[in-house]
């Protein structure tokens, strides 16, 4: 910048704001949060005329490493079983961002202080930034990698595939219901400054393990301008605090918020750098010891703890439950291996695990050959057509999970599963946080207080509910994932690409027809569910039925 | 051992130590091997129809990132409001594309899950012509900041300053000053709000730019007023703020900003800023005042400024705007009806856009060296706002007469 320092500049552009003296600006989202006390500057302190040039020099940055990577061939050394989970990834994450741009607006009205605004709108340009610039790297691999299929059905996939509905709530959330829930606690006070740290940073890391230079210079790229959008909830949760009425609401909205980012993110992000990685170095950090240190320390015992001071008052439960999900009760095992089972119905390919992983599982996390290793020599015997089902359709002693109602990733700790009769409707959730998301958060009445604007959970929530009673060559075509020839599967349970051992159409026609577990669990009799109840939450670890009663 | 020895073997030590990630080749490049979708017509994005006969980088990078339920999205919005609604209800607009009437697609237990053939909706029809994403964005906004703060320093270093004339000091710190509240203003609250509520992705990402530029605009003209406090003695930075607050000259033009921050129709806000506003008082306040008295008085650099912002308007907001409103009044469906909201949208606007501008009329009459008459000026936007008009195919307004 010429000669004004960022300071004084930006002390001047807070001249731009006026209070209106003929109209006021229209409200269209609401909030049950009151904003009466305090006022709260722009940490940003950030000027356009620095900021255009700093982005344009990343861009510079970023654009110069993709052109490298292509010259130097870097698909050359890339594993192929990190680039397939990356078609699920990049096609999940360009609409978090720009529904993060969408977001912004939300808060303008409510956040009733101006010098925010400012920070907000630059927010709002980061995360259109962020969306196309990931959308590009996507593009990049579709001309460059070995297989583009996947990549080349990318939103179209993302858009009616049941991962990808897992991964939309980590978008939609953002944009609708309680504007300062969405937009603010859901977003940045959680979303941005937690998880980002496993998705921008702990995953772009296992990328160039895996010879994939790219990601981490796209995703560094993005994660700086992170700590932005990170100041701009901080400033807003100060604010939020300052108004004792709030408390109430911000319990909730954390509570909410850590749990499905919790079961969203780890759900995701866990299996691609457990299960998407070749690099089984031992000393290399395992998802646990990441998460412990990126998101426990840095984020739980150094930002949020702190607040608690201000009256914040900070799900601790819910934070160690999430660490006993990870550490204890396998989650993030469990999800890859329902992914595993459902790969039929995915868009990318999906590696068997080897001895040589194993070993690393069992070095990392003691006892998992116990629990998977055995599930897991079952999917490398299937994974080539042999006259034999896809895995989900075998016995390999996997009983197939119900889906959560909330956050829609199944209820694969099968111990903690709760059912519950809800809007008339029998639903299963994960856990009794999912379960009370759902029963109590999402509702106009919280204890007792009116809480007219809090949004709702909506939309066609189990997949399996569309397609009951179809075959799953049906399924497969109707979804589009189907290769060029018209029959050949976009996915596989392996990375062979000799067309004689990949599946097709003609394979699946044989298979028992699909059948939702919510159709069926609300066809029951009250005494069936009970019992279905107590034998599911008997199941597990690794998807086993319930043991036969003595 | 020497000491070159116990060095060697530390180091060798040391490098047993490192682990790193070992590079192994696995030929995964494109073409290494033949199977379905390994040849070339299969490394494109295939979930959309391109305007043109080959999809465009911008049309990658942007088409079908917000989904709908109408074609794809088979399990319908997640999360909604307290009325149950999610997404980006059409209903945020009066204003309809083909395709709006049809219901949205059935799914229930067995539907399976599509939708109607791809892009089901008229709005997914339009393309910005800017093909605005984020490395255009960056790259367009960084020169024209860099450009800026070079045309001032220039202006600092040459003294240029020195040859205002008083009177075009006052000019310059009131009236261009409260020029820069409407950029803010709108910037904000009217175009980087209305990027939550439009249905496709092509038109939010256009909006949140042409934002972006008000934005930028504003902050270009405070800074330029923080230079000129520094470098001109006596120019009081801060007598925008007075003139902004209590000009009877510039309360028309707040009172017309401020309602259109009010609008809460997506489409009436943009058609408003970008159809009526901006050619009769954005362009006739900068184009026929500021641009043409500045050198008359000495000034050599605010059009540099000003100009920058003109561009914005000319060259790049308007320039999407005109296809954007295109594409529905020569919609398949909703031509006619889209034209009607369109025309009451301009017998609304249009006089209140004029009482402001007329408002501004004495700001013609305070420099030392007058500009081009007012009438002229205004002459010259209205015929500029026939023209944007009439390529919209809409009638030009009575009301324009006034």
């Amino acid at each position: 910048m010429s000669r004004q320092s960022v300071a004084r500049a930006h002390q001047k552009i807070q001249e731009l704001a006026w209070e209106p003296a003929y109209h006021q600006p229209v409200s269209q989202y609401g909030t049950d949060y009151t904003f009466r006390r305090a006022q709260k500057k722009d940490p940003l302190k950030q000027v356009l005329r620095s900021y255009f040039p700093m982005q344009e020099e990343k861009d510079h940055r970023v654009y110069g490493a993709e052109d490298g990577a292509i010259r130097g061939n870097m698909f050359r050394q890339v594993q192929e079983r990190w680039l397939e989970w990356q078609k699920l990834f990049l096609s999940i994450i360009p609409l978090p961002e720009i529904s993060a741009a969408r977001a912004m607006p939300l808060l303008f009205r409510n956040v009733p202080n101006p010098e925010l605004h400012n920070g907000q709108a630059i927010q709002m340009i980061d995360e259109v930034r962020h969306s196309t610039i990931q959308q590009n790297l996507k593009r990049l691999y579709m001309n460059n990698y070995i297989d583009p299929a996947g990549f080349n059905t990318s939103l179209r996939g993302f858009h009616n595939d049941y991962c990808g509905t897992i991964g939309r709530q980590f978008a939609e959330g953002f944009i609708t219901g309680d504007a300062i829930t969405a937009a603010s606690i859901y977003l940045t006070i959680v979303a941005e400054t937690a998880f980002t740290n496993t998705l921008f940073v702990a995953m772009p890391a296992e990328a160039a393990a895996n010879g994939d230079y790219l990601l981490p210079t796209v995703f560094h790229s993005v994660q700086s301008d992170e700590s932005r959008h990170i100041s701009n909830g901080y400033a807003t949760l100060l604010m939020a605090l300052a108004d004792e009425e709030n408390q109430q609401l911000l319990e909730r909205d954390l509570r909410y918020a850590w749990w499905n980012n919790h079961r969203v993110v780890d759900a995701a992000i866990g299996t691609f750098i457990e299960y998407g990685t070749k690099d089984r170095r031992k000393d290399r950090e395992s998802y646990a010891e990441m998460w412990r240190r990126w998101i426990y320390d840095d984020y739980y015992r150094s930002y949020l703890v702190p607040l608690e001071k201000y009256g914040l008052k900070v799900p601790h439960d819910l934070i160690e439950e999430a660490w006993n999900q990870i550490w204890n009760k396998g989650y993030v095992h469990e999800v890859a291996q329902f992914f595993a089972t459902g790969w039929l119905a995915n868009y990318w390919r999906i590696d068997p695990m080897t001895e040589r992983d194993f070993e690393w599982f069992e070095y990392k996390y003691p006892g998992w050959y116990d629990r998977y290793g055995k599930w897991w020599e079952n999917y490398a015997r299937l994974s080539e057509p042999n006259g034999h089902h896809p895995i989900v359709a075998e016995d390999v002693d996997y009983q197939y999970p119900h889906r959560c109602w909330t956050c829609m990733v199944p209820c694969l700790v099968r111990e903690d599963m709760v059912m519950d009769e809800v809007d008339g409707q029998w639903r299963t959730y994960c856990h009794e946080a999912c379960r009370w998301t759902d029963a109590v958060a999402f509702r106009p009445v919280f204890e007792g207080r009116q809480t007219p604007n809090m949004g709702q959970l909506i939309g066609y929530r189990e997949w399996e509910t569309l397609y009951h009673g179809w075959n799953w060559a049906d399924v497969v075509s109707d979804m589009g994932f189907v290769r060029d020839d018209g029959k050949t599967m976009t996915a596989q349970p392996h990375l062979n690409l000799d067309p004689k051992k990949m599946w097709t159409l003609d394979h699946l026609r044989r298979m028992p027809p699909l059948q939702s577990p919510n159709v069926l669990l609300n066809e029951m009799t009250p005494e069936e569910r009970e019992t279905f109840r107590a034998n599911y939450v008997r199941g597990g670890p690794a998807g086993r039925p319930a043991p036969a009663e003595a | 051992m020497t000491t070159s020895q116990q060095a060697a073997s530390q180091q060798a030590a040391s490098q047993q130590q490192r682990s790193v990630p070992k590079p192994v080749f696995t030929d995964a490049e494109a073409g290494a091997k033949v199977f379905p979708d390994s040849d070339s017509s299969a490394r494109r994005f295939n979930y959309f129809v391109p305007a043109r006969r080959k999809q465009t980088h911008y049309e990658d990078v942007t088409v079908e990132v917000q989904p709908d339920p109408r074609h794809y999205l088979s399990q319908n919005w997640l999360y909604g409001f307290a009325d149950g609604r999610g997404g980006y209800p059409l209903d945020w607009t009066v204003l309809r594309a083909w395709g709006t009437d049809q219901p949205e697609p059935k799914r229930f237990p067995g539907s399976g899950g599509k939708g109607y053939e791809w892009p089901a909706l008229g709005w997914h029809e339009f393309r910005d012509p800017n093909e605005e994403w984020e490395l255009t964005l960056y790259r367009y906004n960084a020169n024209v900041v860099r450009q800026l703060n070079q045309n001032v320093e220039n202006a600092r270093q040459t003294k240029a300053f020195g040859q205002w004339n008083r009177n075009w000091v006052r000019f310059v710190e009131r009236n261009l000053g409260a020029w820069m509240h409407v950029d803010h203003g709108l910037g904000l609250y009217l175009y980087a709000n209305a990027q939550r509520r439009a249905p496709t992705n092509m038109h939010n990402n256009a909006i949140s730019v042409n934002s972006m530029h008000r934005i930028r605009s504003a902050q270009d003209l405070a800074l330029y007023n923080l230079t000129l406090t520094e470098e001109i003695a006596g120019f009081d930075g801060t007598a925008h703020i007075e003139a902004w607050n209590s000009d009877p000259a510039w309360q028309g033009v707040r009172e017309t900003a401020e309602q259109l921050t009010a609008i809460d129709d997506w489409c009436e806000a943009i058609f408003a800023g970008n159809v009526v506003f901006e050619p009769l008082v954005g362009e006739l306040f900068r184009s026929h005042l500021v641009q043409h008295a500045a050198p008359r008085n000495g000034d050599f650099v605010t059009p540099t400024i000003v100009g920058a912002e003109e561009y914005d308007y000319a060259e790049r907001d308007l320039r999407y705007t005109i296809p954007m409103f295109g594409l529905l009044t020569n919609d398949r469906e909703f031509a006619g009806p889209n034209k009607s909201v369109m025309d009451g949208w301009l017998a609304a606007w249009v006089p209140r856009a004029l009482a402001a501008a007329r408002a501004l009329q004495p700001l013609w009459s305070q420099p030392d060296a007058k500009p081009p008459r007012f009438e002229d000026g205004l002459d010259a936007a209205k015929s500029r706002f026939s023209g944007i008009v009439t390529d919209l195919g809409l009638a030009v307004p009575k009301e324009l007469a006034q």
